[in-house]
């Protein structure tokens, strides 16, 4: 299920603009499988922290009332080009996926 | 039942009081994941849902924008992005008054984040996308009306 994630982090000013696509189903536990009718069970992230070079700059908690594939965006005002971005998540079943990418 | 998901998530209500601890700037969340916050995250309405994120009776704000379409025609997929200019802004909720269990996330900023999220969130029926933001003890929120033309939930 831990599928990789995209990060991009732009300068603007002195602003890192980061955008965060993550892969997952966000299921709320309320749907119906259309060929069986049973509930499909909850399966969403519940935790995401984003670190700048170790420093966390983010720590998000979602509900099930985020989009299937969640993005996310947070700007980070102090980055330079070249600094190391991370994010991590996990989800209600506790599978985990971190990525990694540099302010360009 | 799985005792082990039975454990997580007893684990994740009473750790509840250490994300409030996080938010009011107490504890550096350097390494620790934010403990999910159970109470406000099932809460059925949005009253319930800032009392368990502790913000009780928000001021309104004119200094908190949201941007987000004022008909959605995707419910399951609705644009929103929040930026907040007051100072000093720590965290960040996201509700969609009407949906099920209203808080759709929550986010904590720290290290230089600015007061800026965006994201793609899930509506129900067509209602109120409100913000809560949370700066320097204080709680302040705005509200914005969206439109949806088919609802995001039911599938």
């Amino acid at each position: 299920m831990a599928e990789p994630m995209k990060i991009r982090a732009t300068m603007a000013g002195d602003v890192a603009d980061v955008k965060v696509l993550m892969n997952h189903p966000m299921e709320t536990g309320q749907r119906k499988d259309a060929k069986t009718g049973q509930l499909v069970p909850a399966l969403f992230i519940q935790d995401v922290v984003a670190t700048v070079n170790g420093t966390a700059v983010m720590t998000a908690n979602f509900g099930t009332g985020i989009s299937k594939n969640p993005y996310l965006g947070f700007k980070v005002k102090g980055a330079k080009v070249g600094d190391k971005v991370s994010v991590s998540w996990v989800d209600n079943t506790g599978d985990k996926t971190s990525a990694e990418a540099a302010v360009a | 039942m799985n005792t082990l998901r039975r454990n997580v998530l007893k684990g994740a209500g009473s750790a509840g009081a250490v994300a409030v601890a996080v938010a009011a700037g107490l504890l550096k969340p350097t390494q620790a994941l934010a403990e999910w916050n159970k109470a406000a995250f099932e809460a059925k309405n949005v009253g319930d849902a800032m009392k368990g994120l502790g913000a009780g009776a928000p001021a309104d704000s004119k200094d908190i924008t949201i941007k987000a379409p004022d008909i959605a025609e995707n419910g399951a997929v609705v644009p929103v992005e929040v930026s907040s200019s007051i100072a000093g802004t720590t965290n960040i909720a996201i509700f969609a008054e009407k949906n099920g269990t209203p808080l759709v996330g929550n986010y904590a900023l720290s290290g230089g984040a600015q007061g800026y999220v965006s994201t793609r969130i899930k509506m129900g029926a067509t209602s109120l996308v409100r913000a809560v933001v949370t700066a320097g003890g204080k709680t302040y929120t705005a509200a914005k009306e969206v439109k949806v033309t088919i609802g995001g939930c039911g599938g």
